[in-house]
Order: C-alpha cells, then structure tokens, then sequence
C-alpha cells in the first residue's frame, strides 16, 4: 500500500476525556474521614468473627464475609510493609519528585494502608521502618487529613 | 477437554501505530486468523472482543471493534480486561455445545493515552486514588516486597529484561528487541525504586486474535490445532493493603486447577515452554514461581543457569515477552498465540521444541487476577 504519511505528519485527533464525577464516601468512609479530620484519629472496622480489625476501615470482613460492625482506633504508629521512591515525574504524581509511597500497616490493623513517607531522605527509608501520622493542618474530610507517614523519632 | 484453537492472528507490536484505528488493527488480526484456520468470516458463528473503555477512550469499546470483526447479525458478547479471559468465556461457549466456532480478539493503542493517568485511574477513588500512585509506582512496591522476601537481585531482574530483549529480535512481531546487558539494565534510568526503565514493559499498540472451535467442527477442517487441556482463573483481594504483595497466591490456585484439569502433575517436568505476563522484570520470576514452575524464591537462581533461556530446559517468553512489547488487554492473547505457534512447529527463529505449554495472563493492579492457559500439541 502506499505511504501516505511519506511527506507529512500522521494526522490525529486531540481531545481530552474530562467527565465530571462524584463518588459517594459511604457511610463507612465517611465516618472514618469525619473522624479523622475533628479528632486527628484513626480508625478501623472490626470483623465480628475472626476480630481482625481493618484500616482502612471497610463494611465487609473479606475472610468471613459478614459486616463489620464495631469501630476499633488503630495507629497512629505503624510499620512500613513495603515502599517505593518515584524518581520520574509520572503524569499521576500530585507532588514532585522524589515521591515516596508505603504500605503502612498501623498499629492494631491487619491491613495496610497506601500513603506518602516524608520527613526522611527517601534514601533511609526501610522495610520494617516504624511510621507514624502526621496530620495536616488545613481540615480535610478524606485521605488528606493525613498529611504523610514519617519516622517514629 | 473436547476444544481446540484453531487459529491465531497477530499484528506487530508497535510505540505507536499510526496508519490504523484500533478497528483497523482488529481487522488485520481477525483476517490473520481467518487464514491461519483456512476459515471464512461465514465459518464463525459468534464472536468475543476483548477491551477496556478508558485504554480506548470511548464508552462501550466493545462494540466499535464489531465491524472490523464480522460480529454484524452474529452473536457478540464482550469481556473488558485482559485477552485471556476473553478466551476463557470463549471455552466456555465452545464447551457449552451451542457455537462451533469462537473468534476472540483484544486490542488496545497504549499510544493514544498517557498510561500512569490511566493505570491512576485503577485506584479506589475514595482512599487512594488521590495519592497519585500508578501501575508503575504501585508495581515498584510489590518487586520491592518479593525482592525482600525471596532475596532475589537486582541482577536477576536485569537478566529477565537481557534474556527477553534478545528473544525478541527473533520475533518479527516484537517491539523492542535488542541485545543489552545487566549493566545497561542497571544503570537505565531508575523510574520507581527498585524499577529502573528497562526492568518495565513499553507501552504499545497492538491487536490479537485467536479461534477457540469444539472438537466436532476440528474433524472437519484441515487447521492444525492446539488442544485446550486446562484452564482456570482465580482473583486476590483488590486493595493492595489487603494482600500479600510478595506472593502470587491467586495465580497458584489458578495454576493448581488448570494443571489439575490437564493431568499435570509436575510443571517443571511437564511444560515445555512458558509465555507469561513479564509487564515487570520482577513479574516474569514472580510468576514463574506463582505457576510451580520453580520454587518459590528459586527463579532468579534457575534464571541464572539458563534453564529459562530460550535452549534451556524450560523457555519461558521465547517470544521477548511483555518487556519487548506490551500492547494492555491484547497481551494475555498475544501469550496464548506464542504458545499455539510454538506447539505447531510454526515459531520461526524464536521456535523451541516443546510438546505441552502454558499461556498466561493478568488483570487488576500487581497481579490481582490470574488466567493460566495449559495447551497441547495432542487430544
């Protein structure tokens, strides 16, 4: 077939998806951002049966498949599951580099939670590495009323 | 099982395929697979595509590729994920006894979209997504978690990325084949910690299209087929905080089942060649493992001593792999098609000799959900 693109640029349509959304926190969420944001505490739901306690706090025992029904306080300590430093500017990064993210597993939580390590050279952070909340000032129901993880002193 | 496949087509894999729309790609691959299986689009009785809406930029992807694919006044259904579990719910049909034959395609242009936006999008939007995190940040994490639990090397990631890239300038399909050492590797750019550019895949254009036929219709034509012994999916939790980052638990049961469904007893002993989902360095020996075919933390050393290579004992992507060309959704098909020209004798420059193999493929961040596809040569 002949080329078509031989003497001028391949042609293409710009454009961009931008459609408005919202999701609902849920009743679950919502009390944990609440919580968060007016008394600077972590909470996590506890499981009835195998009383494993989650935080992020999720309405559903994944193990048992029952409701969570009670509210447990877990952290705000926490170990470091695993980590990563973002070296390259990705498009999704709200922050530039270098950026760290860990799996923080807080004290009293079977799970882990997704957020920044800061107040450390990314360089020194560790497996292992005990973390604790550092809040942030300006009042934000959501996963914002965390600023960031940072070392335990 | 009484199934077989009977064709398979693929369009090369490219950064950015400019002189096709994606419909345009699905119709090379369908038209590919036609001929490999001596059919016309009349022998095809119903059709699966494969797609993702926000790889494609459009609401109900599935059905744009319809009429590149032959689906007008057939029946059509669609699976939005990965190829392999297109084809899943193509056995399925084929199983069933109501179609003779199943054309399965999968398509994406990686080109056309910024990936780490879209890959973003992945992520709970109520706790996570804010944070910025993408496939290749949330990727970094889990080779970091398996690395530390298994006490596998830098180095060993490096030689996967060696080993695919030279593999690949045996496939004319492939992207990116090129002959590069551990150094290169290692002294690529370092995107997220401990991933360096050249431990990730490409993001890439490509479409792939196979035909799944019951045994019945395979008396009646003269394609060589592959026979379909085993094949099972399974899924882990879906926040990542919930798993155990540094186990492939999901693909093991997935594996154990389709090994079960084809009489296999000892992988290591009874597949021949291995086509797996390498999106990572670290992937390609995290499956290996996650599909018994090594113990677990034992990849990396059996790395070493060439056993995957592609004169080893056991070639796993003979073909480069994901790392030489990583077109999302089609790639798990593309796995599946690797492994049919492999068993017909048929691989050109990158054929090794192999009588049983495994196809694979995944869906969902770090390998939430796992298809494993056990083929061979014989009924």
């Amino acid at each position: 077939m002949e080329d078509i693109f031989k003497e001028i640029e391949p042609q293409v349509y710009k454009s961009q998806i931008s459609v408005p959304y919202q999701w609902w926190a849920g009743e679950t969420a919502s009390k944990f951002f609440i919580t968060l944001r007016d008394e600077k505490k972590i909470l996590g739901t506890e499981c009835p049966q195998c009383a494993k306690v989650f935080c992020p706090p999720k309405k559903t025992c994944p193990f048992c498949y029952v409701d969570t029904k009670n509210w447990k306080e877990v952290g705000p300590k926490g170990k470091v599951i695993t980590y990563t430093v973002v070296y390259r500017q990705l498009a999704a990064l709200k922050k530039n580099v270098p950026v760290a993210y860990g799996l923080i597993q807080l004290e009293g939580s079977a799970n882990a939670m997704l957020h920044y390590i800061e107040g450390i050279e990314p360089e020194k952070i560790s497996k292992g590495m005990e973390v604790e909340a550092v809040f942030a000032d300006e009042k934000s129901a959501s996963i914002h009323a965390i600023s960031y993880f940072r070392p335990v002193k | 099982m009484e199934a077989a496949i009977i064709g398979v087509g693929m369009t090369t894999i490219e950064k950015s395929k400019v002189g096709e729309t994606y419909a345009d790609l699905a119709w090379e691959a369908v038209n590919k697979a036609l001929n490999d299986a001596g059919l016309g689009i009349d022998d095809i009785d119903n059709v699966i595509t494969t797609s993702s809406d926000f790889w494609d930029g459009r609401t109900i992807s599935c059905m744009a590729v319809g009429d590149a694919s032959g689906v007008r006044y057939k029946n059509c259904s669609a699976v939005e994920g990965d190829g392999t579990f297109g084809a899943a719910y193509a056995l399925a049909r084929s199983l069933s006894g109501d179609y003779k034959t199943t054309l399965v395609t999968a398509h994406s242009k990686g080109s056309e979209s910024i990936s780490s936006i879209i890959t973003n999008a992945a992520f709970d939007p109520i706790y996570e997504r804010g944070l910025g995190l993408d496939m290749i940040s949330a990727c970094a994490m889990q080779a970091r978690a398996y690395m530390h639990a298994t006490g596998t090397t830098p180095e060993q990631l490096a030689l996967v990325s060696c080993k695919n890239h030279k593999n690949a300038k045996d496939n004319p399909y492939a992207q990116l084949p090129m002959d590069i050492t551990v150094k290169d590797v290692l002294s690529s750019e370092m995107i997220a910690d401990p991933l360096h550019k050249l431990d990730c895949s490409p993001v890439s254009d490509g479409c792939c299209a196979i035909i799944i036929a019951n045994a019945d219709f395979v008396k009646k034509i003269k394609a060589k087929p592959v026979w379909i012994k085993g094949v099972a999916f399974c899924s882990d939790a879906y926040f990542m905080g919930d798993r155990d980052l540094s186990k492939a638990k999901a693909l093991e049961e997935a594996a154990k089942k389709a090994y079960s469904m084809a009489g296999i007893t000892n992988p290591q002993n009874e597949i021949n060649v291995a086509e797996i989902y390498d999106a990572f360095t670290y992937q390609e020996l995290m499956w290996i493992e996650g599909l018994g075919l090594a113990e677990y933390g034992k990849a990396g050393l059996m790395l070493e001593k060439g056993i995957f290579n592609r004169d080893g004992k056991l070639p796993v992507n003979p073909s480069g792999g994901l790392l030489s060309g990583h077109p999302v959704i089609a790639a798990g098909l593309y796995r599946i098609a690797e492994v049919v020209l492999q068993l017909r004798g048929e691989a050109g420059g990158r054929q090794v000799n192999a009588k049983r193999g495994v196809a694979h493929g995944v869906n969902g961040l770090c390998g939430q959900s796992h298809c494993v596809w056990v083929l061979d040569k014989e009924k």
